[in-house]
């Protein structure tokens, strides 16, 4: 989009519902926005709360692609709406709450308490060997492996690869893709002291990795580029060794 | 849905990496903490903090020789001497433990490589060996305002690695945390505080908190400046807000308001420090460097107060480069290299990317100063506990603890957050265990009965009145344009008269939306007074104080003034006033005589009282103004002269 180039008239399609009134009921609105240059769905959404619709419920917080609150299904895919430029979208843009995580109203869902279980569930905190010393250095550890965890700890929880994944959709145990990175992330991590059969019961059964039919949205979708394929493979490949290498392999 | 009335022993108000840190504390310590957030905690705004954790481990080459002393040193200068002594001596020597309790709790900080390493240092390639012996130990990185390298840090995502950490340390204690809710009244008698009023951001109802000690960790307040902040959406100074509405509460130094030298133009998104850390330059229209002849000893690495003002004169001078959302500089980092982008500051690529659509290996980045910390909060002692009320608790940049004085140095406020949340938390801890809860459930409905009826009351009134986003939109003008990087009194004068304006527009204001539920526009509409009170409080801080001070900068009185203003602004509103109150405390025990922070301008108004004198009467003036007693005597951390011998 030029500064020269007329601009467009974006039309949103937005999905409405709040479920506090009773009056309510799920249907679309229509709003119409003239787009400016570098317009974001942030400084859209936000025009049209300001100025057509200040009932209409959405989350921003940083609005830099880092706090992960504004996933919504954007003509169809989930996206992190605070980085998604208009001008990369055709003129008519549909916007839907993301499925798999409760409706809180209209594009804004529960995430947090989707992901607060999924932490329980999986016990994603470093299982320590021994108590936090004040006076003793810190354990070494090299900047490879310090690299290779920070590249798992990148995720910022947004749902997205929740909301695209075919088994996720219909099963709302399964870890999908922020949960099994979660595991893969501590597994790799030579502080927590988790033995392969304890892993084994957390990635082994019918939530964990086995059960991922493959079909890889997640990996499309994931706004941070985690490369999920891998850590899949990683897993599948830690586990199946928990079962047939002997147990003192922990390398990572 | 809960009941209206819930119990706890300690209530923290605030998710980020100061309130979950200070929770972890209460609850190791064996009491029932609740969280209260705005958003997920790991939607906190800490998650937002990128380059670095300020601690001395001097693991690196550059790093040699710094310790807490020199550390203690790097604040004070920064803070020109606007902070307490000894809080700034207790912060230096305990950041070190807070970064390694992190390696503890999990954060993969990046780690020395020993061998030969390649880095930038002011605009010169260099090769350092670093020691084999430090192999595999928490590296460092330079910052501004640092006479060593000291930031440690996990790409430029340290503030995420960080908060996930700690949360996760939260999770495994089973620590409940109520997201989504706002904690929009303090509950208390005038001397006491037992809890807080809270609107639950999921339906729109309110309920009662009642604890024995109550915890405010919410951050900054960012957003009273518009859309010209690096803040979240979600900083709009709650807590803050909240004390100040008690009347008793005072805040301080709301005045010292930071502007970060680089957040990316227009939108205000922040680029780390840690560019410039790492070797990367600012040049003007023109390409110039200007920062080094500007700066020869720090170039671009003195303290963010004075690169945004040489950044902001250059802009004014016409050296900014034009864009249709009025001028930018640039920051350089293309000599960096697209490995060293991608790994230590990943971040930065993906924000270049994703929002102006720059590489930063190739292209510059549009860069401008914009407001970014909050160095001014609820006054507290030492231990964390506010002044005016008892059981009411303050930490992280929420509080004037106060570390920071009139400038933060980059990497600071991390440390802050980790470092006063295990002494705050211990602090918390001991109130809860000698204290019993006093449940006064006529006081506690009393304010959920004012709770309510103020939202009432929005959706009652009608016609066709002020839209509160128009005047959030003229406050945040108001506040960059007049109360902004460089002030003086006749723009003071007419922020103050504008934002009493905007204050009776605010009593008059009219929503459009009567939705039931948790209603956007009456969300906002119930924070949008206490951000007007506090950008009240700002804008008369910033007229009555007539020095130039930090990031407190008065055109009219460019020297600093150590005669008359080494001194903390206090503010209080009291009930039924139609403004705040100004009053004055000494900032704490001079140890570190006032004198040049080693950039910036050399020139001042020196002190002329001893520092003897001075410091005879802290405790007493402090305890004047509210200040509590703290469980150790004033003073016994401070140590005495050690800075002679730092090396800084």
């Amino acid at each position: 989009m030029s500064d020269t180039a007329t601009a467009r008239r974006l039309r949103f399609e937005i999905f409405r519902y709040n479920p506090e009134d009773e009056d309510s009921v799920p249907h679309t609105d229509v709003f119409e926005l003239e787009e400016t240059p570098f317009m974001t769905l942030y400084i859209a959404l936000s025009q049209i709360r300001e100025k057509q619709d200040p009932g209409l419920q959405f989350d921003f917080a940083c609005r830099s692609a880092i706090c992960g609150s504004c996933a919504m299904m954007v003509n169809g895919r989930p996206a992190l709406a605070c980085r998604t430029l208009t001008a990369d979208l055709p003129e008519s843009i549909q916007l839907y709450p993301l499925p798999t995580f409760k409706l809180i109203g209209d594009l804004s869902v529960d995430t947090g308490t989707w992901f607060r279980e999924m932490a329980e569930k999986t016990e994603a905190w470093i299982h320590e060997r021994l108590p936090f010393d004040p006076d003793a250095t810190e354990e070494r550890m090299s900047d490879d492996v310090a690299a290779a965890i920070y590249e798992g700890d990148r995720c910022i929880e947004c749902g997205c690869c929740v909301a695209s994944c075919g088994l996720a959709n219909v099963d709302d145990t399964f870890l999908a893709g922020a949960g099994l990175n979660r595991v893969a992330r501590f597994m790799m991590d030579p502080r927590d002291s988790r033995s392969d059969a304890e892993w084994f019961d957390i990635v082994a059964g019918d939530q964990g990795v086995f059960a991922c039919i493959g079909m890889m949205a997640c990996e499309d979708v994931c706004p941070k580029e985690l490369p999920l394929l891998e850590v899949y493979a990683y897993l599948r490949r830690r586990t199946l060794g928990a079962r047939f290498v002997a147990k003192s392999d922990r390398a990572v | 849905m809960t009941g209206r009335l819930v119990t706890t022993d300690v209530l923290i108000i605030g998710g980020g990496l100061a309130g979950e840190r200070c929770a972890i504390e209460a609850a190791a310590a064996g009491h029932e903490a609740i969280i209260l957030s705005l958003v997920p905690p790991r939607r906190s705004h800490s998650c937002a903090a990128q380059g670095g954790m300020q601690a001395s481990l001097a693991n690196c080459v550059k790093a040699a020789g710094d310790n807490p002393t020199v550390h203690f040193l790097d604040t004070v200068r920064g803070s020109d001497w606007g902070a307490d002594q000894e809080v700034a001596t207790i912060f230096a020597e305990e950041a070190p433990i807070a970064v390694r309790e992190l390696a503890h709790f999990g954060v993969p900080w990046s780690r020395v490589r020993g061998g030969k390493n390649h880095y930038f240092i002011k605009g010169e390639e260099v090769d350092i060996d670093e020691s084999l012996e430090n192999d595999g130990l928490i590296g460092q990185r330079d910052f501004g305002g640092t006479a060593k390298w000291r930031a440690c840090y996990a790409a430029a995502g340290t503030g995420h690695a960080a908060l996930y950490a700690v949360d996760s340390e939260v999770v495994r204690l089973g620590i409940t945390v109520r997201d989504r809710t706002e904690a929009v009244a303090l509950i208390h008698d005038g001397s006491r505080c037992t809890g807080a009023v809270v609107r639950d951001l999921r339906n729109g109802s309110h309920f009662t908190v009642i604890a024995k000690a109550t915890v405010i960790a919410t951050g900054g307040y960012g957003r009273i400046y518009g859309q010209y902040t690096s803040n979240a959406t979600i900083n709009e100074g709650t807590g803050a807000a909240i004390a100040l509405d008690t009347g008793v509460v005072p805040l301080g130094n709301m005045e010292a308001v930071q502007f970060h030298p680089t957040t990316l133009s227009p939108s205000g998104i922040l680029v780390t420090e840690g560019c410039r850390g790492d070797g990367a330059y600012l040049l003007d229209k023109n390409g110039d460097r200007f920062m080094v002849e500007l700066e020869p000893e720090k170039q671009e690495l003195a303290s963010r107060d004075v690169v945004s003002r040489h950044m902001q004169q250059r802009m004014r001078d016409g050296l900014g480069i034009d864009s249709p959302y009025g001028p930018h500089l640039w920051l350089d980092c293309r000599h960096l290299g697209e490995e060293h982008m991608r790994t230590k500051l990943l971040e930065v690529w993906d924000i270049c990317r994703d929002f102006v659509g720059r590489n930063p290996a190739k292209d510059l980045i549009p860069v401008r100063p914009t407001q970014h910390y909050s160095m001014g909060g609820v006054r507290v002692n030492k231990d964390g506990q506010a002044y005016g009320l008892a059981g009411l608790f303050a930490v992280g940049e929420a509080s004037c603890w106060d570390m920071h004085g009139f400038n933060r140095l980059g990497g600071n406020s991390l440390s802050e957050t980790l470092v006063s949340g295990r002494i705050v938390g211990r602090r918390v801890a001991e109130y809860a265990s000698g204290h019993a809860l006093r449940a006064d459930t006529g006081l506690a409905f009393a304010a959920l009965a004012d709770a309510e009826r103020k939202a009432a009351n929005w959706l009652a009134r009608s016609g066709s009145g002020p839209n509160v986003y128009e005047i959030r939109d003229a406050m945040g003008e108001t506040m960059m344009h007049k109360v902004g990087i460089f002030r003086n009194g006749d723009e003071l004068q007419e922020a103050i008269a504008e934002l009493g304006q905007l204050l009776d527009d605010c009593d008059n204001a009219v929503l459009r939306c009567k939705d039931p539920g948790v209603n956007p526009e009456l969300a906002f509409a119930l924070r949008l007074k206490g951000m007007l009170r506090l950008a009240m409080t700002v804008a008369k801080g910033a007229l009555a104080r007539t020095e130039s001070r930090g990031a407190h900068y008065r055109s009219d009185y460019p020297l600093r003034n150590d005669k008359e203003w080494l001194s903390r602004t206090l503010v209080r509103w009291g009930a039924g006033d139609s403004e705040p109150t100004l009053s004055y405390e000494p900032t704490g025990i001079i140890d570190l005589p006032p004198g040049h922070r080693g950039y910036g301008s050399d020139e001042r108004i020196e002190m002329t009282e001893t520092l003897e004198k001075h410091n005879e009467d802290v405790l007493q003036e402090q305890t004047r103004h509210g200040r509590l007693a703290s469980t150790e005597d004033m003073g016994s951390r401070l140590r005495r002269g050690a800075w002679k011998s730092a090396t800084g």
